[in-house]
């Protein structure tokens, strides 16, 4: 499984994010934000971080890089890509993924280890948790308010297309309590919460973020 | 008009505005006497700015001598760069070294807190680069006034979203430091940045430029009129009503954080590619700074060309350009051969980058601007001979009258249980959630322990899991009480809050906070302070390996608490033993106190939150102790016979076992025996509390009493109680615990 890891200037979890495949037995193919192919990989992740300095909007200018249009041409092929954080910004900005996030409601940067539960494990990157289960991951941002208007957010739910939810208390406004979505053919996931700051216990708060690399995996070899 | 040299040589007796920039009569006086002439107003800016007390460490100097003299050879044998460098590098094996250091950013933060804030972040790291070394984290100590005074509420949001916002978009984790409240910090903020990077021992950098003909070349930002201070008096100046009101703009420098993420990333490019002679990074004083540090550290000359310096404003003068402290840049000197190379990489990163000067045989720093000589100057004079002062030393008059008045007569709590929970909820010893929970501590994976824990650790090496841990403390009313002493508690409860997570301390940082070193008392608070921290590292056999200090941290005649920051770094060869602050990881734990209780309240917090009363002495260190205590709780560590462990320090026993027990979310049984009050409240040093599995009992405190190291089993922790319960006075329900733990700081800044 090769697996590409978007680099743009500004990016600050390319380094996490190549760990989380490696731990999944893959090979992390570093992508630079100026390339114009994919090297052949599989499957790309676009990493957290503030791509251009969040200058304008966060993934506003991203989206632009050479390297984000193979992504989009790949991404409606049928390519799995995975977004986190500042990558679903991006993924959002490019229009892979429906809505937008805005400022937390509560105005801080907050980082703190958030409780999810299992929306939807039919995506190519969560196959491997069980419906509902509830798995421990970091969420660290200043801009994660999932938003979007009521028809999409309608068809978000009646699509199955949330595929994590924040339990307990909602930590940046999120509609619907989104924390993850996907796109109506299920290989593009975005989320804010950090999967790959998750893949081992010492460094982490569990390695519940594991599963998405290992579901990935699965995906890969399917097809 | 430009003021040349040659100008200032035709005009000998022109009026000059360097008491407006900070120069004394005599100061000016030997500048001349260097030059035989008068300075041109950029020489003249640059003296003012390298010469202040910032830069120069005019006032401190024959102090911190001091740290020199009390280090061994022996001591020294880890270090690979120390004092005078940009930060202490320490080889910590492997293959690796470590370097750190703290700085403060104090005054920019009152003016403007998240500017302020968030620049001092940004110079550290650079610091930190200018090594060679990758930065891995930051760490910051903050104080502030009273928590509910209208300029906390101003400045402490500011301050902590300032330090986030940097170090969050730089890609950095926070993994620890300290806020604490006085009010002696009201109008004088300190906010002190620790920064720790890592490289391997062959790729360190040191900033020097030699070799005749080597380029210098600036790269990072332009330069603009930000943080310019003082030297806008010239430019006042120079620009008069005629020409059109120039816009002053802050004299506190506006920092990029993601223009900073690029130039690490940058600079780590060139470093690997071998491409660097000499490094240096532009601080406070700018140019000035960064051009006669390299020349004056070099074995020649050099020559500047100051009109090809990118900038962002127009019209800007040769002081201006040369004083800015605009963000985000470095200087390198380079091979010619290898320019090209180094442009192609500055160039990959989207990162300006300008050939300005050039290694020269002399032993003139010369600067140019448009072909007109406006600096002629030894470059030694201005980075490394600047003005050395004996200020007056002073005991305080009422220093005796202040540690008569012990906290002896105190009425002491009627109710001991319900102490606990208030003092939980006092500002100092409440939660810090609230600042830490706006830092990411993940980025980079290499997070093992950050905030609550008693030190921050992070994996350097992912391969063999090598780490270091990271503590920063100090107690100002301890220090107020008796500077030696209190400089020397806080070394002794940093180098106790490295040990607790299972490493070994090696080395030493500090950032010294005082007043006015006109005021020959506060001299005193800090001759007294260097002496005990130089005399501790001395005892523990661990060097200083760098540090900062800031004077002038007052508000009208009142000094703050002398604050001598400081930190201390410990290896630990497998981040995978650390020990864990919380309590319940294992099943069957005993809980243990290393260390002998006294009753010792003198600064203490129960002094100072309950009764506002500071007075008598503060605790006493014993370092041999503390040197024991470190070696038997990394033994534990080493083989698995420590779960968790928590220093004892402001809040005694009590705060430690509030924060085990909500750190752990487990509860426990405590037995004590004596005066319940002193048991539970009292501050004295060299403690440790430990969790210990049931299995591992006999062989840790058998080792315990093998090595003369008091010990006394204090409580069983109960993975089956939600509660913390106290023998003899009752129970504490966690939920309750927490919420006047955690809710403390909401309440105020919400």
């Amino acid at each position: 499984m090769r697996v590409g890891v978007i680099t743009f200037p500004g990016t600050l979890d390319d380094v996490d994010a190549q760990r989380a495949v490696k731990y999944a037995d893959g090979e992390a193919v570093p992508l630079w934000h100026g390339d114009h192919d994919l090297k052949g990989v599989d499957a790309v992740v676009v990493p957290g971080g503030f791509s251009y300095g969040d200058y304008l909007r966060c993934g506003a200018i991203a989206r632009f890089a050479p390297v984000m249009q193979e992504v989009i041409e790949a991404a409606n092929k049928g390519m799995p890509v995975l977004g986190i954080c500042n990558g679903f910004q991006i993924l959002a900005e490019a229009h892979l993924l429906p809505g937008a996030l805005v400022r937390n409601h509560k105005l801080h940067f907050v980082c703190r280890d958030q409780w999810l539960s299992v929306e939807n494990n039919t995506t190519a990157w969560t196959s491997r948790y069980d419906l509902e289960a509830e798995i421990l991951v970091p969420l660290k941002s200043g801009e994660g308010g999932y938003q979007a208007d009521e028809d999409t957010l309608k068809e978000l739910e009646d699509n199955n297309r949330v595929v994590f939810r924040y339990v307990g208390e909602n930590p940046n406004g999120s509609r619907n309590n989104i924390a993850g979505i996907t796109n109506a053919k299920g290989n593009v996931v975005g989320l804010m919460p950090h999967p790959e700051h998750a893949i081992d216990a010492l460094t982490g708060p569990t390695d519940d973020g594991l599963g998405m690399f290992l579901s990935l995996l699965d995906t890969v070899v399917k097809a | 008009m430009i003021d040349t040299v040659k100008n200032a040589e035709s005009t000998p007796d022109q009026e000059q505005p360097y008491k407006e920039l900070g120069l004394k009569d005599d100061e000016y006086a030997r500048i001349k006497e260097i030059l035989g002439r008068r300075p041109t107003d950029a020489e003249l800016a640059m003296y003012s700015v390298m010469w202040s007390e910032h830069c120069s460490y005019k006032s401190s100097k024959v102090h911190l001598k001091y740290f020199g003299e009390t280090t061994t050879d022996g001591m020294r044998s880890k270090m690979l760069a120390g004092i005078g460098e940009n930060a202490g590098v320490v080889d910590i094996g492997d293959g690796w070294a470590v370097t750190f250091k703290v700085e403060s950013h104090n005054h920019p933060s009152y003016v403007e807190p998240y500017q302020g804030a968030a620049t001092g972040v940004g110079g550290i790291v650079r610091d930190i680069l200018a090594m060679g070394a990758r930065p891995l984290a930051v760490m910051d100590p903050l104080r502030f006034g009273k928590p509910d005074a209208e300029d906390t509420k101003r400045v402490l949001p500011g301050i902590v979203a300032g330090v986030g916002g940097y170090g969050n978009c730089l890609g950095l984790p926070n993994i620890g430091g300290e806020v604490v409240f006085d009010e002696s910090y009201q109008g004088n903020p300190l906010v002190n940045a620790l920064c720790v990077g890592a490289m391997r021992v062959e790729d360190l950098h040191l900033a020097h430029a030699s070799g005749t003909g080597n380029k210098v070349i600036l790269y990072g930002a332009r330069t603009g009129l930000d943080g310019i201070g003082g030297v806008s008096v010239l430019a006042s100046e120079t620009f008069d009503d005629s020409v059109g009101k120039r816009k002053k703009l802050p004299s506190v420098q506006v920092g990029d954080p993601f223009t900073e993420k690029v130039l690490i990333e940058c600079s780590l490019e060139l470093f690997e590619k071998g491409i660097v002679v000499g490094i240096q990074d532009l601080g406070g004083a700018g140019l000035s700074c960064a051009t006669s540090e390299l020349a004056s550290a070099g074995d020649g000359g050099m020559h500047v060309w100051l009109e090809r310096v990118p900038l962002r404003a127009t019209g800007m003068t040769p002081a201006e350009i040369l004083s800015s402290e605009s963000q985000e840049r470095m200087c390198a000197v380079v091979e010619p051969a290898n320019v090209e190379a180094f442009m192609e990489v500055c160039q990959k990163w989207d990162v300006i980058a300008t050939e300005i000067g050039e290694v020269t045989d002399g032993d003139r720093l010369v600067i140019t601007f448009n072909d007109e000589v406006v600096v002629d100057v030894p470059p030694r004079t201005v980075a490394h001979e600047g003005p050395v002062y004996n200020r007056a030393i002073q005991r305080p008059a009422d220093q005796d009258e202040l540690q008569a008045n012990t906290p002896d007569s105190l009425p002491r709590p009627e109710n001991v249980l319900a102490l606990i929970k208030t003092m939980a909820a006092s500002p100092n010893l409440a939660s810090k959630k609230w600042v830490t929970q706006q830092y990411d501590r993940y980025v980079r994976g290499g997070t093992v322990l950050a905030q609550p824990s008693d030190s921050g650790m992070i994996r350097i090496d992912e391969e063999t899991h090598r780490g270091v841990a990271l503590s920063t403390d100090c107690n100002g009313r301890y220090t107020k009480l008796d500077p030696y002493e209190g400089a020397r508690l806080a070394l002794a409860e940093a180098y106790r809050n490295v040990a607790a997570t299972g490493a070994t301390p090696v080395a030493v940082t500090n950032c010294l906070n005082f007043g006015s070193p006109e005021d020959p008392a506060v001299m005193w608070q800090f001759e007294q302070a260097v002496k005990g921290l130089a005399d501790g590292c001395a005892e523990l056999g661990i060097p200083v390996t760098g540090g900062n200090v800031s004077f002038y941290n007052q508000t009208g005649s009142t000094a703050i608490l002398p604050t001598p920051v400081v930190g201390v770094l410990g290896v630990i060869d497998d981040v995978r033993r650390r020990i864990p602050t919380g309590i319940g990881a294992e099943a069957g734990e005993t809980l243990l106190l290393l260390g002998e209780t006294r009753e010792e309240f003198g600064g203490s917090e129960w002094a100072h939150h309950v009764h506002g009363h500071l007075g008598g002495l503060p605790p006493k260190a014993d370092l041999q102790r503390e040197k024991l205590l470190g070696q038997i709780l990394v033994a534990g560590s080493r083989d698995g016979m420590v779960s968790a462990a928590h220093d004892l320090a402001e809040g005694g026993l009590a705060q430690a076992l509030v924060e085990t027990c909500l750190i752990g979310e487990t509860g426990a049984r405590v037995f004590l025996s004596g005066d319940l009050f002193t048991e539970l409240f009292s501050e004295s040093a060299g403690r440790v509390l430990v969790a210990v599995p049931r299995t591992e009992e006999q062989r840790f405190t058998d080792m315990c009493t093998a090595r003369a190291l008091p010990w006394r089993k204090v409580g069983v922790v109960d993975p089956e109680s939600n509660a913390l319960e106290i023998q003899g006075l009752g129970e504490l329900p966690l939920d309750e615990l927490r919420e006047a733990w955690e809710g403390t700081l909401p309440a105020l800044f919400d």
